[in-house]
């Protein structure tokens, strides 16, 4: 046996040098793209006379500032339709395979990979975008990158890194009944701090989840970046490749059993050592939230606001009494006295089909609170399909929830789909930093059951309170 | 980008923790294509506040930006340096920083000076006391130094960025130099590709 995490078996098979004295260069395996953060790379390689080294390995999809109205309705935006044509624009000319507005295809870029089966355990895989982590839950190594890796990629398929340090996560025990994946990840972060995992490539680990679907994998990996880790991995197991199995961009018959044997080797060996290892008690878990403007600020969905007294030093008292300020919260309320403007389901954290089930079970035969905004984003078309054909977008609508197009939505406010200032949301997207979902807009995270319990009862609730 | 020796100038104190890509830049300002003209982007949140000390007088002008642990954490958006460099910053000094916006300052030229929390306190108190100090920042030989009252102190940078700053080097003509290596990577590779997957419109071929 060897004592190889898997980080470091995925780094060595994609060592293309080791000049002395720079960083490995290392090959990547997949380059994803959309419409934000290419614009200036596309520039780039206009401007010294570059091409795309490998179209075969790229594949873009409109999703930051589509916006979610019905498909025929026009992107009334002129700057963002104009990134959404110069995405159409620069994807003709260089040869790589786009999905616009309103492909089948098309959905937000870390939902899009896993769904299509185009990307696979092993990879090396980057995106410009903090959140391409999630895509680890398939034993791939896969991070975000800049504009400027984003060119440096697209003329080199390579990029030059530095080796990070490695970090084991392990969930012990199993996840109590009513804990989901969402849950898991906010622990994981008020754990670790928002910074815990700079330099860190973390592996998850543990029975609680083994548990978990893909779907579940990637929501945690997804938040590896809140905790400041570029990657977050989760080891390849049964779960991982009937989840691949028959998608569109994976073999069938022999030749993916073939894959799946290699898919199989990659897991952390038994004598594996990492730089640091973290173990989290899953079954004192309970569904979370967080209260003020970084990620890793989270308390019990039972719990109440934190007061700046409850810490000791300067930093985080004053952080703790500006978060409070900007949340318009009162050190000492209850969580679940306090009431909800507006509630998001959606982005690459949780839009995936198996959020949406969760979600529409909580709502079934329920409406939506007076006052209450509901909006249910679908990761993708394939997401909006299915859900379709299960027929929970009536079980929303008759609920009182809009139903609307994919793309990333009110996570970020890009598009029409905005908090107004002072607006209080229950979303169930990744970070509820000041202005994100919209300039002066109160946001807390929690799952697709807590958001959509919190639509039903117009404050924050867990899905018991649901009758 | 171009190379980057010494960096004297005025420093100005933002003296907030966790200040994420968000506020350094709002995700409203992402949709421009151009690389130019985010400046006006800056911290767009708190500009309009006379208090927020951008606005104020006595550091207008400044090119070295002091700022809490974790600066630049959250998303990877490089329009982040764009807005600080459009603005006029050419360093920032830290207790620590989020990794991708770090990568992303390496590549574009703007100077990432990691130091303890006691001493950017020291700094904010300096800095406060005598907006008009000037600071160098030397990235040959990897010290801060207020001149004026003889603080000085050294950082680390990796070597290979340290060498960029100092060259102006383009990272991809660097690595476009290995191409015999990236041709005999891919000769051996088996990981696949899109090949047969997607129709010309995208659709699924299978």
């Amino acid at each position: 046996m060897g004592n190889q995490t898997l980080y470091e078996k995925i780094w060595s098979d994609h060592v293309v040098a080791t000049p002395v004295g720079e960083p490995t260069l290392l090959y990547i395996d997949f380059h994803l793209i959309h419409e934000v953060t290419s614009p200036q790379a596309f520039d780039g390689l206009r401007l010294n006379n570059r091409k795309v080294r490998r179209p075969d390995r790229t594949l873009a999809t409109a999703d930051h500032n589509v916006p979610t109205d019905p498909i025929s309705t026009p992107v009334n935006d002129p700057i963002s339709r104009r990134q959404l044509e110069a995405l159409d624009e620069n994807c003709a000319e260089f040869g790589i395979t786009l999905f616009p507005r309103g492909h089948e295809n098309q959905g937000i870029v870390h939902v899009i990979g896993p769904e299509l089966g185009v990307t696979k355990p092993g990879m090396t895989i980057v995106c410009g975008d903090s959140h391409t982590s999630t895509l680890g839950a398939f034993g791939a190594l896969a991070f975000g990158i800049g504009t400027s890796e984003v060119e440096h990629v697209l003329a080199t398929q390579t990029l030059p890194q530095q080796k990070a340090k490695t970090m084991s996560v392990t969930l012990e025990g199993k996840a109590p009944k009513g804990v989901t994946a969402k849950d898991i990840v906010l622990k994981i972060v008020s754990t670790l701090g928002t910074g815990g995992g700079a330099g860190y490539v973390i592996e998850y680990r543990g029975e609680a989840i083994r548990d978990l679907s893909m779907e579940g994998r990637m929501t945690v990996c997804n938040m590896s970046i809140e905790a400041g880790a570029r990657a977050g991995l989760v080891a390849v197991d049964e779960t991982t490749i009937d989840y691949l199995r028959g998608r569109a961009g994976v073999p069938d018959g022999e030749e993916f059993e073939k894959l799946a044997t290699y898919w199989r080797t990659l897991t952390s060996d038994n004598d594996a050592t990492f730089d640091k290892e973290v173990v989290i008690n899953a079954s004192e878990l309970v569904p979370f939230i967080t209260w003020g403007t970084n990620p890793a600020q989270v308390v019990a969905l039972d719990g109440v606001v934190p007061s700046p007294d409850d810490f000791s030093d300067a930093d985080s008292k004053d952080a703790t009494a500006r978060s409070l300020e900007y949340m318009g919260l009162e050190p000492g309320t209850p969580i679940k006295k306090i009431p909800v403007d507006v509630v998001f389901i959606g982005s690459c954290t949780n839009s995936r089909i198996e959020d949406l089930r969760e979600a529409a079970a909580v709502a079934k035969g329920s409406k939506v609170a007076a006052n209450v905004r509901a909006l249910v984003v679908p990761g993708s078309h394939r997401v909006k399909k299915q859900a379709e054909e299960e027929g929970l977008d009536k079980i929303f609508i008759d609920a009182g929830f809009e139903w609307r197009e994919p793309g990333c939505s009110m996570c970020l406010g890009m598009n029409p789909d905005q908090l107004s200032p002072g607006q209080r949301s229950a979303s169930t997207s990744n970070r509820n930093f000041e202005g994100r979902q919209g300039r002066g807009g109160r946001t807390h995270l929690v799952s697709p059951v807590v958001a959509a319990a919190s639509a039903i009862k117009g404050r924050f609730a867990t899905p018991d309170e649901v009758a | 980008m171009k190379a980057v020796h010494v960096i004297q100038g005025r420093a100005v104190p933002l003296e907030r923790s966790d200040v994420d890509t968000d506020q350094i830049i709002p995700s409203d300002w992402l949709k421009r294509v151009e690389r130019t003209g985010f400046g006006r982007g800056l911290f767009s949140e708190w500009r309009d506040s006379p208090e927020f000390v951008l606005n104020q007088e006595q550091f207008q002008g400044a090119t070295v930006l002091l700022a809490g642990p974790r600066f630049g954490t959250g998303s990877s958006r490089e329009h982040a340096v764009w807005a600080l460099m459009d603005y006029g910053f050419e360093a920032i000094i830290a207790p620590s920083f989020g990794d991708i916006f770090r990568n992303n300052s390496s590549k574009q030229g703007l100077v990432i000076v990691e130091l303890p929390s006691s001493d950017v306190e020291e700094l904010n108190i300096l800095v406060k006391g005598n907006p008009a100090l000037q600071l160098t920042i030397d990235v040959e030989r990897l010290t801060v130094e207020v001149a004026e009252t003889g603080w000085q102190r050294t950082f680390t940078l990796d070597p290979m960025t340290r060498e960029r700053l100092l060259n102006g080097w383009d990272d991809i003509g660097l690595t476009m130099l290995r191409e015999n290596e990236i041709n005999t990577f891919e000769k051996k590779s088996h990981s696949p590709t899109l090949n047969g997957i997607f129709d010309a419109s995208g659709h699924s071929a299978r």
